[in-house]
């Protein structure tokens, strides 16, 4: 197992090189640089700007440079929860924890990224447990139910749900969500992030489309368990319609939910893009469009960069789940 | 990638000699015909591929012949909701969503179309050319796939489209010249989409090609056909390559709900088709904007919307099925 998760880790790293390299060339090769877009400014101004963010140095030593801020000098992951500034909220403090530092924003003047990220991610990441918590709790319920009840009514109305949920995107059902349950019925805020109520219709919003596809999987894993001799083992020796489900069905059924997790929180990530700007949620997703926007490129790609490393760890996490579950696939 | 679909190998015809009383229904049975014999007698599938047959038509054949054009403002009349005069009511300029939304469908569809058209024709000579080579060419152009499969796509796409702004914006100046395109506003935009959007979807496909060439590759025939000294273009294009579209076709069209919908997310967040061209993903964001309101502003462009995803997934399911491809779907 354990040189199962090296292999993997080992497999991660050119996808991070490449990745870094790839954004850094993107966007420095961009026509027009980050201050083209102020007003016009003294040539001495220019050329103070471009030294204090390093600009004016040749592109290979900056990207020698800019590798050598991104690679991790040192291992202390605990210092991401710690709270030094004592502000109730973890530091995320990526410098502290792995020695990276990611530079100076180019849009927000005397702010680093790793602040920017450290004051932002904590939201966007709460905004993803609860869509998770959501996509999972539906969809496996409905899917559960839906293969007890095979061919009946209630599978065809779960298989339709699950249909519609996922031709629904997330922007359509926001708005729609907020409509009816903030504007209309008035039970929710329409957008902020201040009080425990407003978790919900942003979590939903998110959570939905992946309930859908996971119900569908869900449904199919179950199908197929429940078709093994061990079930009708279970069945014989008289255990009960619920116990065979939770004690001895689940396990194998929930297969091919587990190997949807990677995509789903992929999924996740950039779907928080849209839900932050949707209900005005001070995250990380609604940072990184702004920056796209603003081409504040140190925070285009300090973010991309850890969603990007967020995104192939939890990956990485899936897979060995996936194989503590179903050994055989160890040997794939 | 284990399975063949069974168009790759067709049974053989009936080898009845069948006598001219038989005749009724003693012709050979193609695949093909197989397949399409199986999507019509799928409900769903059929109504999903009428649904986007018709709304291609409408959104293509209609517009000239509404009274209204869907840059045509009308600021004294402002928001209306639906009436006899305007079906879908109008926005907060008086313009007629029905028009505007129709328009839209024509830049959603294109794109959803064009930048699939983009992924299939890198992905196929992409997969094919690996799986035909094998070895050490095969390792390493998967190998490439495999580190490109890993970056979050969506991310990469937002990346590219900052990317291309400027680019994009001389291309489109640099069209407009030419006096049969002046009309055609902001298409360097749309044409950033279509390389973005292609760069990242045709990676499925091109796994998915690979593996069936490597099972096809195998076959006799290819075997004849290079005895016949035959060049690997042709063998490629010629034989392979046709023995292999059943997937080819199913995956394309499930490619394309996904890409109107990366189209829309990017449209709505404001990097995608810019004004005064509009796509459903501009006309729901303006929608979700002013939605408290004048709520059929998100409603029609969301409800279709949905609807085209939903018809686009019932033919690729019916499509998967006709033609038994069982892997095609990641």
């Amino acid at each position: 197992m354990l040189r199962f998760i090296l292999r993997r880790f080992l497999q991660t790293l050119p996808v991070l090189f490449v990745l870094a390299t790839l954004t850094f060339f993107m966007l420095r090769l961009v026509p027009g640089g980050p201050f083209t877009a102020e007003k016009a400014v003294s040539p001495e101004i220019q050329r103070n700007l471009e030294a204090h963010y390093g600009l004016d140095k040749p592109l290979l030593v900056q990207y020698r440079d800019y590798l050598w801020d991104i690679t991790p000098k040192k291992l202390a992951p605990w210092r991401l929860f710690t709270d030094s500034n004592r502000d109730g909220a973890p530091d995320f403090d990526l410098k502290a924890a792995f020695g990276i530092n990611l530079g100076p924003s180019f849009k927000y003047p005397n702010r680093t990224v790793n602040e920017i990220i450290a004051d932002k991610l904590p939201t966007s990441l709460e905004l993803g447990l609860w869509a998770l918590l959501v996509a999972l709790t539906i969809g496996v319920t409905l899917g559960v139910v839906a293969a007890m009840k095979k061919n009946t009514g209630v599978d065809y109305t779960a298989s339709t749900l699950a249909m519609v949920g996922i031709c629904v995107p997330t922007f359509v059902m926001g708005p729609l969500l907020v409509l009816l349950f903030a504007l209309h019925l008035g039970w929710f805020n329409a957008s902020g992030w201040y009080f425990a109520s407003d978790r919900v219709l942003p979590a939903a919003t998110l959570g939905l489309v992946y309930a859908a596809y996971i119900a569908r999987l869900t449904r199919g894993g179950m199908l197929e368990v429940l078709n093994q001799d061990y079930i009708r083992t279970a069945r014989a020796k008289g255990a009960s319609e619920t116990r065979i489900v939770l004690r001895h069905a689940l396990r194998g059924g929930l297969l091919p939910v587990v190997t949807f997790l990677g995509p789903a929180i992929a999924g996740i990530i950039s779907g928080s893009f849209v839900i932050e700007t949707i209900f005005q949620i001070p995250g990380l997703g609604r940072e990184f469009v702004n920056s796209a926007f603003n081409r504040d490129y140190t925070l285009v790609i300090g973010t991309v960069l850890l969603y990007a490393v967020l995104i192939v760890v939890l990956n990485l996490l899936v897979d060995v789940v996936q194989v503590w579950l179903n050994p055989r696939l160890k040997f794939e | 990638m284990s399975s063949v679909p069974s168009v790759v190998n067709p049974s053989p015809a009936p080898a009845t000699p069948a006598p001219a009383a038989a005749a009724n229904d003693e012709r050979p049975h193609s695949p093909w015909r197989d397949a399409w014999a199986r999507l019509r007698r799928n409900r769903l599938a059929v109504i999903g591929g009428v649904f986007v047959l018709l709304l291609t038509f409408v959104c293509i054949a209609l517009p000239p012949f509404l009274p209204y054009s869907y840059e045509q403002q009308n600021l004294a009349r402002g928001a209306t909701p639906p009436s006899a005069e305007h079906w879908l009511g109008t926005d907060e300029l008086g313009r007629d969503l029905l028009a505007r939304l129709l328009y839209g469908g024509r830049i959603s569809l294109m794109v959803g179309f064009v930048a699939s058209l983009v992924a299939l024709t890198i992905g196929v000579t992409y997969g094919a050319i690996a799986g035909y080579a094998g070895g050490k060419l095969d390792a390493l152009m998967m190998r490439v796939v495999d580190i490109l499969y890993a970056l979050p796509f969506t991310i990469f796409v937002i990346l590219m489209m900052v990317f291309l702004k400027d680019p994009m914006t001389q291309l489109d100046a640099w069209l407009r010249q030419f006096s049969w395109l002046s009309d055609l506003q902001g298409i360097g935009k749309i044409i950033g989409l279509f390389a973005a959007i292609g760069a990242v979807e045709w990676l499925t496909m091109a796994r998915i090609v690979r593996g069936q060439v490597l099972t096809v590759k195998k076959m006799e025939y290819i075997e004849a056909a290079r005895t016949l000294g035959y060049g690997h273009a042709r063998i490629v294009f010629r034989h392979i390559v046709p023995n292999i579209l059943g997937p080819v076709i199913v995956f394309t069209t499930l490619t394309i709900p996904a890409v109107m919908m990366l189209e829309s997310f990017l449209s709505f967040l404001g990097l995608g088709v810019d004004a005064p061209l509009s796509s459903w993903g501009t006309l729901i964001k303006d929608g979700a904007d002013k939605m408290e309101n004048f709520p059929w502003l998100l409603i029609f462009p969301g409800g279709v919307f949905a609807c085209t995803l939903l018809a686009l997934n019932l033919l690729g399911d019916g499509l998967r099925d006709a033609l038994d491809v069982r892997a095609a779907k990641d």
